[in-house]
């Protein structure tokens, strides 16, 4: 082999969906593995790796999609804030778009409330510096891969004293979700592609609970093609021998315990909260919240004025993040909900399944509608 | 909600360094990964590093890959 | 007092200092006959035969400097390349600015020599302008507002009515080299490697047009990239478009930058680019007549031309793994995204 190896090679990929292929041979049924993050949504949808796998195997997204999942009133509430005189909003570009009860963050901007996208939290924390007198709520959505960038701004937003920075969290973890779905009788699924950063931060020993609670297989990888065809391997492999496990097949980042500096700085800023996942209901201790020495912190306690959040009629956003139906069984998928005009979030966000759906899936060569 | 990418720490100065990907550069904190060196792969989210590259692993990965691609165009 | 250093209101009333404006910074730059006459209207010379083509376009840019480029020489250039690739050869152009007071006159002296270095590698003429100026806080720095004339020579006939099914597709360089170097000013990216692709293509073009490859339509890619244009030539063709992934050309600083802040080469601007598409068969030759022009350095055949078939998608990509998917229209400019 003449050019060197790389994580997206293609002729290990074609050689690696043989091999799914071959282990799939030994399965006596179809079976449903479920990837629960919005990066791997897109980078399989991105690769095409869907249209690879034999019909045996189904590959759905789960609750992966932080954008998806947060709630109708945390996006009401982000724009209260940004029309709040003397108030700077924050923002990953993820949210712009996000529809809420009555608009979005880019149409609130437009009306003349300062928005500002960033790449960074710590961008966010700079641009309170440089406008002492305003507040700078960073809008802090993601999962733990996301929420120690966060407590690493209010770290140094503390030790120098940034006072007007503040934080609305809509963050999350992930284990409780999983629990919750591997409790649903709606929710048949076989194996869990679990997400690789995510794991970075908590360590793959954090997800033993699936095979040890749960019986079912689960794998830690990447998101290059070639870590999700081997993660779909294993899977394959596990479910026609029977052996439930947890297997860490990103070895070269993510360690059994994690990283416990970027988890301990994230419990001095935060204590985990009931909240609720946009379709999924509340579901206990899945939410991060600033604890209450830093109140001052919490952006969601300042004073204002949030309309009731109207869910829109016949979205089944919920059973979608599920993986209870495909996108095309929602009634308004492809007709009133599309990425240009999206009703629910799983439309929105790229990553939502929805829209790596309508993008990728709806019209691929010789697809139906 | 996980896009990070590996980027080598050419620079640094306590908590703050400089990372570089295919020619690219950018300040990084090391707030999160303190014992990070130079000339380490620092895996990179959000503008922080979060974890760091174990190139042994690395390449073991890679390895496996190339036998699997090897065996593969043999069949 | 000594000269201001800044545009103030004043600058925009048509007196004395509009005077000073046009006579010390703008004239010198512009240098040409037309322009020095400083009448309401520039009368031009008689047109030469063909077809007249007008374009406009408008233009305003964060950062106003940046690595290969600024607002000025932007502004001529993408005139320039609007009539470029409609097969016209540049007569003529007009530039007009609105300025906000406080505008510091350094930064604005950057703009026109940018402008005017643009002109003069097209070899074309700014014979008319304009300045406007508006208060603090009411304007982004600088915007301008072009108007370009041109004329396709007889005979030649290139646009979107000619596409068709077989056709081959080339690009003329790597792609996305001036959003990503201008996103990764905005995001405190560095690289040395960064540099927009800005350029005046008139004369690549020409070139193209003149060789006597059967050339059926000619793109430049800005805003939203590649994909974007694909998508306005299959839809006004009723063509479908499949772009070969393997085949695209992107440098690594700029795949760097997108791998970063989540972005698709494939949907970043350039301005300095042409898409091309041509006959099937001339692709090769069009390739290597391309590729020893200075502005035409990796010029790659990328994808082809099919029927459209009812229900699909009209754009499509062949990933690296031999699997299809649509490419799909923005609903808006790419965001950056850390999901």
């Amino acid at each position: 082999m003449t050019t060197p190896m790389t994580f997206g090679d293609p002729r290990a990929v074609s050689a690696l969906v043989g091999r799914v292929v071959r282990a799939a041979g030994k399965l006596t049924r179809r079976v449903t593995l479920m990837e629960v993050c919005g990066t791997h949504t897109h980078a399989i949808a991105a690769a095409g790796l869907r249209r690879l796998l034999p019909p045996t195997v189904r590959l759905i997204a789960g609750p992966g999609c932080p954008v998806c999942v947060t709630p109708v009133g945390y996006v009401d509430r982000a724009e209260a804030l940004a029309r709040r005189p003397g108030t700077i909003v924050t923002t990953f570009g993820d949210l712009m778009r996000v529809p809420s009860s009555r608009s979005s963050l880019e149409r609130v901007r437009a009306e003349g409330a300062d928005v500002r996208i960033v790449y960074s939290p710590r961008d966010a924390l700079q641009i309170a510096r440089e406008n002492p007198e305003k507040a700078v709520v960073f809008l802090g959505v993601g999962f733990e891969t996301t929420v120690p960038t966060v407590a690493g701004a209010l770290a140094e937003a503390e030790a120098d004293g940034v006072g007007n920075f503040m934080v609305l969290s809509g963050h999350k973890i992930m284990p409780p979700p999983m629990r919750a779905l591997a409790r649903d009788p709606e929710v048949q699924v076989d194996g869990y592609l679990l997400p690789g950063h995510v794991s970075v931060i908590v360590g793959s020993d954090a997800f033993a609970f699936v095979a040890e609670e749960f019986g079912l297989p689960a794998v830690v990888v990447g998101f290059t093609p070639t870590d999700v065809l081997r993660g779909v391997e294993t899977l394959v492999g596990c479910l026609a021998a029977g052996t439930p496990k947890v297997v860490n097949l990103y070895s070269r980042v993510v360690r059994p315990e994690g990283n416990t500096t970027a988890r301990e700085l994230v419990s001095r800023f935060f204590t985990t909260s009931d909240v609720e996942w946009r379709g999924l209901g509340t579901i206990p201790g899945s939410g991060l919240a600033p604890r209450p020495e830093y109140a001052h912190r919490d952006a969601g306690l300042l004073e204002v004025e949030v309309p009731e959040p109207v869910e829109p009629a016949g979205c089944r956003c919920g059973e979608v993040l599920k993986g209870a139906i495909d996108p095309p069984e929602c009634p308004l998928f492809a007709g009133a909900c599309t990425p240009s005009s999206p009703i629910g979030a799983c439309m929105v966000s790229s990553e939502g399944t929805c829209a790596a759906w309508y993008r990728h899936e709806r019209l691929a060569a010789g697809g139906a509608r | 909600m996980c896009l990070a990418v590996p980027m080598k720490l050419i620079e640094r100065r306590e908590l703050i360094g400089v990372a570089e990907v295919d020619g690219v550069r950018r300040e990084v904190s090391l707030m999160l990964q303190p014992e990070a060196k130079l000339g380490d792969y620092v895996l990179v989210h959000a503008g922080y590093a979060i974890g760091v590259l174990d190139e042994a692993e690395a390449m073991i990965t890679l390895d496996l890959l190339r036998q699997v691609a090897e065996a593969g165009e043999a069949r | 007092m000594k000269d201001p250093e800044r545009i103030l209101l004043a600058h925009g009333g048509g007196g004395r200092l509009t005077q000073e404006l046009v006579r010390e910074l703008f004239l010198p730059a512009l240098a040409n006959p037309a322009l020095a006459t400083l009448s309401d209207s520039a009368l031009l010379e008689k047109l030469p035969p063909g077809r007249p083509a007008l374009t406009t376009d408008a233009f305003v840019v964060d950062p106003p400097v940046f690595p290969g480029g600024d607002l000025g020489y932007l502004s001529v250039c993408g005139t320039i390349n609007d009539l470029a690739v409609a097969g016209a050869r540049p007569v003529a152009l007009t530039w007009a600015l609105v300025l906000e007071e406080g505008l510091e006159i350094a930064l604005l002296e950057t703009f026109v020599r940018g402008a005017a270095r643009a002109a003069r590698e097209a070899g074309v003429s700014i014979v008319a302008g304009d300045t406007k100026v508006v208060p603090r806080g009411k304007g982004d720095r600088a915007y301008v507002v072009t108007a370009g004339l041109g004329v396709v020579p007889p005979g030649r006939d290139v646009g979107d009515h000619r596409v068709k099914p077989g056709d081959a597709i080339l690009v003329s360089g790597p792609l996305g080299d001036h959003g990503a170097t201008v996103m990764a000013c905005r995001h405190k990216l560095g690289g040395d490697g960064l540099r927009s692709d800005c350029a005046p293509l008139a004369g690549i073009a020409e070139l193209l047009l003149e060789s006597g490859a059967e050339v059926h339509a000619l793109h430049d890619p800005t805003r939203g990239g590649l994909a974007t244009t694909c998508h306005e030539v299959a839809s006004r063709a009723g063509v479908r478009i499949v772009l070969d992934q393997a085949s695209v050309p992107v440098r690594q600083e700029v795949r760097g930058v997108c791998e970063l802040l989540g972005l698709d080469p494939l949907y970043v601007a350039c301005e300095g680019r042409m898409v091309i598409w041509v006959a099937e068969g001339e692709a090769d030759g069009v390739e290597t007549l391309l590729n020893n022009h200075p502005l035409g350095k990796g010029t790659k055949r990328v994808g082809r031309v099919e029927q459209r078939a009812s229900g699909g998608a009209p754009v499509v990509l062949r990933t690296l793994y031999d699997t299809e998917r649509p490419l799909d229209l923005l609903a808006g400019s790419e965001l950056p995204r850390i999901c």
